[in-house]
């Protein structure tokens, strides 16, 4: 319980993840949530390879975060972007009316 | 070690707090604000870590460009979140089945987990002590990482054209300066030589 190890990062970011994945299934009809439960899971993975890093004294894991978040920034740009060309067309953000592509 | 044990299960406390609120609260304002120290403790758990570098890019990456946009596209669509709430109630027993299955296997994997002395390790740059942890990742980034670096900047400059290019919005009656259409135009377009006939004027076709 003292001692800080590997294991407790990694507790805490499979609680992150998992906290992530429950988001999504959550709010079913707010996209914009939605991004930000993806946000968390891409930060609880971060976490991972830090602590991971660390633990190896490898810098190579916090090299491979940092392109982590370069994804992530990219990523929650064309998603917001997406959205708001969503919601000018649609004038909602329920994931339900996200059904034109469906064939 | 207690005090870095104390330090560790605050920010670990805070961290998960502000992630149920993230995804459980009413207001998607206060779920923006929730995820910005959601971000704040995270940084501040790289740092206790000792990757100081990281810490401090997960706050500027992060809160300052992620959660901005986050909050402005909140503020800037008009939405209304009382019907966005709707059966929200109704997915919480099978999300919290999902969830604690995914819970129960991350766990059992790290529980289980032996950390084994024998990785087999594809490439291996060891942390060098003697200078700090962002000159340490300065002198790998730069060097055996170049491309990926460079690969990395590609994938934001696409991000950013995609981006303009998916909420840029043409408006119509709107006069523009067409470069083609100015420097293509002739002198017989514009300009004519007309014959005047004394008391009779000329008659100009606008």
């Amino acid at each position: 319980m003292i001692d800080i190890t590997l294991g407790h990062y990694l507790f805490l970011a499979a609680i992150i993840f998992t906290i992530g994945i429950v988001g999504i299934f959550l709010n079913r009809k707010n996209v914009i949530v939605l991004l930000m439960s993806i946000e968390l899971i891409l930060i609880s993975v971060n976490i991972n390879l830090v602590a991971f890093s660390v633990y190896l004294q490898d810098i190579v894991g916090q090299v491979f975060t940092m392109f982590v978040l370069t994804v992530a920034a990219g990523e929650a740009a064309i998603g917001l972007a997406i959205l708001v060309s969503f919601f000018r067309n649609k004038g909602s953000i329920h994931v339900e009316d996200i059904n034109t592509l469906k064939g | 070690m207690l005090a870095h044990a104390l330090v560790f299960y605050f920010f670990a406390f805070v961290t998960i707090t502000s992630s149920l609120m993230v995804i459980s609260s009413k207001n998607t304002v206060h779920a923006v604000f929730f995820l910005i120290l959601d971000f704040v403790s995270i940084s501040c758990l790289f740092i206790m870590m000792g990757a100081e570098y990281l810490g401090m890019l997960t706050l500027i990456v992060y809160v300052g460009a992620v959660a901005v946009l986050f909050l402005f596209v909140v503020m800037m669509l008009n939405v209304n979140f009382k019907n966005v709430r709707a059966g929200f109630l109704s997915y919480v027993p099978f999300g919290a089945l999902i969830g604690l299955v995914i819970l129960t296997e991350i766990g059992m994997m790290i529980g289980t987990w032996k950390y084994k002395d024998v990785f087999i390790k594809t490439s291996e740059i060891k942390i060098n002590t003697n200078v700090s942890n962002t000159e340490a990742i300065g002198n790998v980034l730069y060097t055996d990482f170049l491309h990926y670096f460079q690969i990395s900047g590609l994938i934001l400059l696409v991000a950013m054209i995609g981006a303009i290019l998916l909420t840029f919005r043409q408006k119509e009656n709107l006069k523009r300066q067409d470069i083609t259409k100015q420097v293509s135009r002739e002198r017989n377009e514009s300009v004519s030589l007309e014959e005047v006939n004394s008391f009779k004027g000329v008659k100009l076709n606008d």
